[in-house]
């Protein structure tokens, strides 16, 4: 049986298709994918995202255990209230999970970790916890809502409560701020402006009406996928997972190298692969042929297979079919997917392929 | 349900046949199907000339979603493509069962439309889905 978040009859009466995604019922689309995704690129959505969960670490050594738990390194943290985006690897240097971390007090992170990975996760963090003074609290009474979009922050500044508002909005990209049982960072997935909102679950319901109330439109799972693969952004389980590491996803940028001496959980693996030849390469594709690629297609150059499409779909912003792939390092400026036996080709573009409303590759 | 055009038959597969009378029928899919589907992006659509047979997949239709295969409730020669969905494959969203149309084909044996469900048979085989 699937869980419900608190906003489930909310999306109900909203007209959703639900669907099972990570042990949980959730909104697709409310009509039209395809709208809605237009919708968050030019004026301004709302994702329910109460299905990931929130994770509270507190203690003295909260900071050295995040600094051998993650391949990013929370060091870099040093306001209160900002964010890092990071892989947690495993000791071959797969991908446990991506997350996002923020830094509050040097006793206090707050990490939001993939609703499908939750449990794997928190058995995870407790493992790697032993012998650090720590406690970690899943936050399952705090529910999420994504508000992305040109307009965004515009439409939600006045529903916060009262006495975040004026602190909210002088927020830069990337950080956040806790007050009255609430949560606000200026981060996304959709690569637009907005704001991620946690709040009590009692008190979602009514913020997710009177968003509505306020123009912001409802959208689902679906074009959260388009818009987050428009942006150039991983989604695991499908970019990467345990059997890959973050230097073949894309996410080398992710990984402090520095300072060296730093042992976080998973170098020496990722240490020896950086310094080897003939790494797969993770890069973004634009089908110049017909059709769409789709995730698992087989990429070739020539007769010979040299990968795999990892993510992709239809991209409604650019209306051409984009994805990323992982390949060997030798992929030229274009190669062939195979899309039901034919052969058609693409282009390798870098990504993001979109982002604030503009695209940026040449089509 | 009422929605479900009564001059036309239809596949269990959720295609929709319109005998032109002439021999020949026009084939899409239904409303209900492309509410299925989502957003509809892109037709792989079969080659005028082509020949098929009834059950077999002869064309693809694309949402955001996925890929979806398109099986020819009858047997016969592929006579004309829907051009118009190359560029606008949303009239498939708009209008399943008009402008939406995908092919034509020239029977090569009319029984085969004897097979096929009338609406109200389509109809309660949609509410049996649901």
């Amino acid at each position: 049986m699937d869980k419900q978040t608190c906003l489930y009859a909310a999306h109900k009466s909203m007209g959703a298709r639900l669907v099972p995604f990570g042990g949980w019922e959730m909104p697709l689309h409310y009509g039209s994918q395809k709208e809605e995704h237009h919708q968050v690129r030019r004026n301004a959505g709302m994702f329910d995202v109460s299905h990931m969960t929130v994770v509270d670490l507190e203690g003295p050594d909260a900071r050295p255990y995040l600094r051998r738990l993650l391949a990013n390194d929370v060091e870099r943290l040093k306001d209160s209230g900002k964010a890092l985006y990071s892989c947690m690897l495993n000791e071959q240097g797969g991908v446990v999970d991506d997350l996002i971390v923020y830094f509050l007090r040097d006793d206090w992170y707050r990490v939001v970790v993939n609703a499908g990975t939750t449990e794997k996760d928190l058995a995870w963090l407790k493992k790697q916890a032993e012998g650090f003074d720590l406690r970690i609290t899943p936050r399952r009474d705090l529910a999420m809502i994504a508000v992305q979009g040109p307009n965004a922050r515009e439409k939600a500044l006045p529903l916060l409560p009262a006495e975040m508002r004026e602190n909210v909005a002088a927020l830069k990209p990337f950080n956040a701020l806790p007050g009255d049982g609430w949560f606000v960072a200026r981060t996304g997935y959709t690569g637009e402006d907005g704001f991620e909102i946690m709040l009590p679950e009692s008190e979602a319901p009514g913020f997710w009406q009177a968003l509505a109330a306020a123009g912001v439109v409802p959208c689902g799972l679906g074009a959260r996928d388009t818009l987050r693969l428009e942006a150039g952004m991983n989604l695991y389980g499908s970019d990467m997972d345990e059997s890959v590491s973050p230097l073949e996803s894309g996410l080398g940028w992710t990984v402090a190298w520095e300072p060296v001496e730093r042992d976080f959980v998973g170098r020496s693996v990722l240490e020896a692969q950086r310094k080897a030849t003939g790494k797969r390469r993770f890069v973004g594709l634009l089908l110049t042929g017909r059709g769409v690629l789709r995730n698992h297609l087989k990429v070739f150059a020539g007769e010979t297979e040299i990968g795999e499409i990892t993510s992709g779909g239809f991209a409604p912003t650019l209306g051409r079919s984009i994805a990323f792939a992982r390949v060997s390092a030798g992929i030229g400026e274009t190669c062939d997917v195979e899309i039901r036996g034919k052969r058609v080709v693409a282009q390798v573009v870098k990504a993001p392929f979109v982002r604030n409303g503009k695209t940026c590759i040449s089509l | 349900m009422s929605d479900t055009p009564s001059e036309l038959r239809y596949a269990k597969s959720h295609e929709w046949v319109k005998n032109e009378g002439d021999g020949t029928v026009t084939i899409g899919i239904t409303d209900h199907a492309q509410e299925l589907l989502g957003d509809l992006v892109f037709v792989d659509m079969p080659e005028v000339g082509d020949n098929v047979e009834a059950g077999s997949e002869c064309a693809v239709v694309e949402s955001v979603k996925a890929a979806s295969d398109i099986y020819s409730p009858v047997s016969g020669e592929i006579i004309a493509v829907n051009e118009a969905l190359d560029d606008a494959p949303e009239k498939i969203n708009d209008d399943a069962f008009g402008e939406g149309w995908i092919f034509k084909v020239k029977l090569s044996d009319a029984a085969d439309l004897e097979g096929l469900f009338d609406a109200a048979g389509y109809d309660a085989l949609v509410a049996e889905d649901a």
